[in-house]
């Protein structure tokens, strides 16, 4: 079957068999490879990418279920392509060493964009369990939530001392909310 | 993983796909967020020859109050998300979206659907036993047109249903809960997991997750309930009837064990709130 799926921004076609799975398609169609593959089962997360602004696990999304929709992976984020930590969530994972192997970063970044995206009152209770469906293996997610809080405009401190945020607020160079995802 | 070969059509609107899943019967799947439906095709558990593809139909995406029959309309693809969120719900039927809440994590719930996982069947879900504490009705469209089947008949067995092959769930009706108390009491070892049991209460009605091959009433509590007897010792009956299943997360004795502790829990919350 045919599909037309933009992705980063750019229309990509491709003739596919229906049981693709949009992760496939990615890594191995359009050839970008910071979607990764951890668990296939849906539960870690290391696969999310952002359909049409919402953040799924593309092993779990068939490419024919994307069809004529967009999607954006960790490449589509500024400066991601050139390896630059430009886009907010990525400058605050770098600044706050989110990460240690890195495997699951690009999941933890795209599920971190959408959350932003959607919660414009993010708190430490609110940043943890909006990463419930990424899996971590090294780190114990603590830098991770940081990260997340900073990229918030949250500070990550007086956010880890009490739900409510509170003083001043750290917001990372060049965000603003409504960008993310976009 | 990657699922054995189908062919897969996204009609335009409910019609065509009624009409489509008429002429397909039995070798087609309905397909809507897909998180329980393609994890079994992955590992080859189910391998139908024809996906019908529901999970785009906007008409089948809506929260409504129906006033003149005390009900809230939910259509079947509506999505656990959207479930959660709804200032409708949480009004009328509070336990629905607090329970929607507790489904896998934000990437499921933004592509699961209410529909999906109460077609889909499978005892340990979370939304189909709160349904059933709920007393809704799941209503079904195929070519001999609609019907309305109460929850409480609408499962025969683990992952199976009254619902025929060339039936589509369109909508799930739930009677308004008023002031009704509610609580859902979900144990799980790790977050985001399925439950190893879990205990939905809305008012008197007591809905069981993982208790057996179906989501389940637990008849003999609400009973006890009925006669005016304590929730201790209501509770002590929540696994009358059942059949627990044996897995690497627990014995059915062990189930048995938490059915009562949760279902106290549920029931000490939902009578703390009237």
């Amino acid at each position: 079957m045919k599909v037309e799926i933009t992705v980063n921004g750019e229309a990509t076609t491709a003739d596919v068999e229906p049981r693709q799975l949009l992760a496939h398609y990615l890594r191995d169609t359009v050839g970008l490879k910071a979607t990764n593959i951890g668990c296939d089962t849906s539960s870690c997360g290391a696969c999310t990418v952002l359909l049409d602004g919402e953040a799924v696990k593309s092993c779990t999304v068939l490419s024919v279920q994307a069809d004529r929709q967009s999607v954006t992976t960790m490449e589509g984020l500024d400066g991601a392509a050139e390896g630059r930590p430009e886009h907010p969530v990525t400058a605050a994972f770098h600044a706050e060493h989110g990460l240690q192997c890195g495997f699951c970063t690009p999941g933890m970044v795209m599920a971190a964009v959408s959350l932003i995206e959607h919660d414009e009152d993010l708190d430490e209770r609110k940043v943890r369990e909006g990463l419930e469906g990424n899996l971590c293996r090294c780190t114990g997610y603590h830098n991770i939530v940081r990260a997340v809080l900073v990229a918030a405009g949250k500070d990550p401190d007086a956010a880890q001392k009490a739900e409510a945020a509170s003083g001043a607020p750290r917001t990372a160079p060049g965000f603003s909310r409504g960008e993310a995802g976009a | 993983m990657i699922p054995l070969a189908f062919d897969y059509a996204r009609p335009d609107t409910l019609d065509d796909a009624i009409a489509l899943l008429a002429e397909k019967g039995e070798d087609a799947s309905v397909l809507a967020g897909g998180h329980s439906l393609i994890p079994v095709m992955k590992v080859r558990l189910g391998a139908p020859e024809f996906l019908i593809d529901i999970g785009r139909l906007s008409e089948l995406s809506y929260i409504t109050l129906d006033e003149a029959a005390g009900e809230v309309a939910i259509g079947a693809g509506t999505k656990h998300r959207d479930l959660v969120s709804s200032e409708v719900l949480a009004a009328e039927v509070p336990l629905l979206p607090a329970v929607a809440r507790t489904v896998g994590d934000p990437q499921i719930r933004a592509r699961g659907t209410l529909g999906g996982t109460l077609a889909h069947a499978d005892p340990a879900a979370d939304l189909p036993a709160a349904v059933l504490a709920l007393d809704g009705t799941v209503v079904l469209q195929g070519p001999r047109g609609r019907r309305s089947v109460p929850v409480g008949e609408f499962y025969t067995g683990v992952f199976t249903t009254v619902r025929e092959p060339d039936e589509l769930i369109v909508e799930i009706r739930i009677p308004r809960c008023g002031d009704q108390g509610w609580a859902y009491e979900k144990f799980t070892r790790r977050s985001n997991d399925w439950a190893i049991v879990a205990v939905a209460v809305s008012g008197d009605r007591v809905g069981l997750v993982n208790m057996g091959s179906t989501s389940l009433r637990a008849t003999a509590t609400e009973q006890a309930l009925k006669d005016g007897r304590s929730i201790a010792e209501a509770a002590a009956l929540a696994a009358e009837g059942t059949e627990p299943p044996a897995d690497t997360h627990g014995t059915p004795a062990y189930r048995t064990h938490l059915a009562q502790v949760l279902t106290r829990r549920a029931l000490e919350t939902a009578r703390g709130q009237r």
